[in-house]
């Protein structure tokens, strides 16, 4: 249960932007860590890692963002700048990164999300929101968008007329069925439930449907997608998945079941095929794809909630 | 139990090869197939399929082969030379593939392997033996040192200068510590053995053994690895094998567990790694491994058994 907490942000360092927040996307995360599911949360928390809003003030050293710029701040606010993988701007991957909320920042304090009414952030950790896109429509692209993103670049699964397969239609899946139909793929959505079918074909644009639990329907689709992407955070089987991929086929997983997954190695070596995984995306590569989003006119579909009735979203 | 068995073979057809085997390597998939493990087996069964031998005869459309050539057959001996994965050069991925023993032929015919005294076969799947390699210890290049060398190409786990781990010091494993070392990587060995650790270091060239079962061992060396190699066909737990990778690190499966094996989907997602599997490997890339192998001059280390002695081996 979330309830109104007053507390002050630092004050615009010569790096920081500071903008009011105009929306903020609430996130399976969210829940995750407000429950303290990953054992780990500090209290009082302040959740919400997918924040838009109009800058207010920028620090001295700013030069990339000006006061009235429609800006975004997702996952991280802080990493170390030095390491691989902040060199090759997969500063999620950074052992130094501090989280947007639920972590502590450089000077000791702890972070705070965006389920408030301002926001400061180091501006390295700052993205714009292109003109065209909805602020509101837009936020969730900072999690739940750049998840997908990320690993469908560096997995490459973005070769037009390659066939992707989407498991799970939440917030995660329905970007990756944007995006696929955006990349020039054949999207075929796989869920448990027959209700989402509507959905996935009419507003995402799915090509396919198919239902998990039907064995027949399974087993028709045998070996015809070169990548899925597996969004589901519940426990669930890989072997029928695994099933579906082509000889060179790659299952990323995105979502985090609880449980260890099992799989016979014969289903990977019988076809060179394999299970990565990853987790969100870099702030480069966000820049990178709300870009893409504005150039191809895609945001998410959302319902606003008046923060008044959080709890019940 | 293997005992003598007459058998004849087919006449060389236009496009087939025969000769006179010299040397035929034991495989483990040898012992899976003799004593049924793998469900599938047919008798009479005449196992091998490491075969190395001098030309006897060719068929009239053979070119590339003449008689006295030193050549050898691996573990295929056709496929339908269509599908994709044939026009990959991948015909170990091609649902038609007939395999070297204990498949049908094309003509309906058992295929029956090198544990006998000549053999016939069809000039696409058919390799040649550089001059400088010794023939036995060139025998086992032919299954054990494709099944590592066609992930380490395909999965470019042959750059310079990084870090190779590899599960297991049996006949694949010794095969890609010493393709490792060729290809300028650092190589860890990772065994159950510690015993192994003298060869491992003097005889294959390995910069560094770790005793899998020791955790601190295991621990000093997390997230130090860009790729690791896991030959190991016993059941074996893959978490803490993940845990040496770095991020965007690659494991492949290249034995066969019984048993699935299993690992956290946080073991892949947090650093964007995967666990892959992969087949033996293609002709052509056969002929590519036995030419780069005789250039660095490696081939296997073997012990040479008269067939007379094949049970007790």
């Amino acid at each position: 249960i979330l309830s109104p907490f007053n507390f002050t942000r630092r004050n615009t360092g010569s790096h920081d932007v500071t903008f009011k927040v105009a929306y903020c996307g609430v996130c399976h995360s969210d829940l995750h860590q407000v429950r303290n599911e990953w054992k780990n949360s500090q209290y009082p928390m302040v959740p919400g890692h997918e924040i838009v809003g109009t800058v207010l003030e920028v620090g001295s050293e700013v030069k990339n963002f000006a006061v009235g710029d429609r800006v975004g701040v997702g996952c991280m606010v802080w990493s170390c700048q030095q390491c691989d993988s902040c060199s090759k701007d997969q500063e999620q991957y950074c052992e130094k990164v501090v989280w947007t909320y639920n972590s502590i920042y450089l000077d000791g304090s702890p972070t705070f999300g965006g389920y408030s009414s301002l926001m400061v952030c180091d501006q390295r950790f700052i993205v714009k929101i292109p003109e065209n896109l909805p602020f509101d429509a837009a936020a969730p692209l900072l999690c739940a968008g750049i998840t997908v993103y990320s690993p469908m670049q560096y997995f490459q699964m973005t070769e037009p007329g390659k066939s992707l397969g989407v498991v799970g239609l939440g917030g995660l899946g329905h970007m990756a069925v944007k995006f696929g139909k955006a990349f020039g793929l054949k999207v075929t959505v796989i869920s448990t439930s027959p209700k989402k079918e509507k959905e996935a074909k009419e507003y995402l644009g799915a090509d396919h449907f198919l239902i998990s639990k039907d064995e027949k329907q399974m087993q028709d689709a045998a070996r015809s997608l070169d990548y899925i992407i597996d969004t589901v955070a519940a426990d669930h089987p890989l072997l029928p998945l695994i099933s579906l991929l082509k000889v060179n086929g790659k299952l990323v997983l995105v979502g985090m079941p609880e449980k260890p997954l099992s799989l016979p190695p014969v289903a990977l070596t019988s076809g060179r095929k394999f299970v990565g995984g990853s987790a969100i995306g870099g702030i480069k590569e966000t820049q990178e794809m709300l870009d893409f989003c504005g150039k191809h006119n895609i945001t998410c579909m959302i319902e606003n909630i008046p923060i008044d009735y959080v709890n019940t979203a | 139990i293997l005992s003598p068995i007459n058998f004849t073979r087919r006449k060389a057809g236009s496009n087939d090869v025969t000769f006179k085997v010299e040397y035929c390597g034991i495989c483990h998939s040898d012992l899976h197939q003799i004593r049924n493990e793998w469900k599938n087996s047919i008798y009479p069964m005449v196992p091998g399929h490491e075969i190395v031998g001098y030309v006897t005869e060719v068929g009239s459309e053979v070119k590339k082969f003449a008689v006295g050539d030193r050549v050898g057959v691996g573990c295929m001996v056709w496929s339908c030379q269509q599908c994709d994965s044939c026009s990959e050069g991948q015909e170990q991925y091609c649902e038609k593939t007939v395999l070297t023993y204990n498949a049908i032929n094309v003509d309906g015919s058992p295929t029956y392997g090198g544990y006998s005294s000549l053999m016939v076969c069809d000039q696409r799947f058919v390799v040649r033996i550089p001059e400088t390699l010794p023939f036995d210890a060139a025998a086992p290049l032919l299954c054990a040192g494709i099944t590592v060398y066609s992930p380490m190409k395909y999965l470019q786990m042959s750059q310079p200068g990084k870090s190779l781990g590899v599960v297991g010091l049996g006949g694949l494993g010794h095969m890609a510590v010493k393709l490792g070392k060729a290809f300028g990587l650092k190589v860890t060995v990772i065994s159950t053995s510690p015993r192994k650790e003298k060869e491992a270091r003097e005889d294959l060239g390995a910069d560094h053994f770790i005793v899998s079962k020791e955790p601190k061992q295991m621990e000093d060396a997390a997230k130090s690895l860009d790729y690791i190699i896991d030959t190991v066909s016993a059941d074996h737990p893959l978490q803490p094998l993940l845990n040496l990778l770095k991020v965007n690190g690659k494991l492949v499966l290249v034995g066969l567990p019984e048993n699935p094996v299993s690992f956290h989907p946080a073991g892949v997602i947090s650093g964007q790694r995967f666990v892959g599997g992969s087949s033996i490997g293609g002709i052509k890339e056969t002929q590519e491994m036995l030419d780069f192998c005789a250039e660095h001059n490696i081939s296997c280390l073997i012990e040479n058994i008269p067939i007379d002695y094949v049970n007790t081996a």
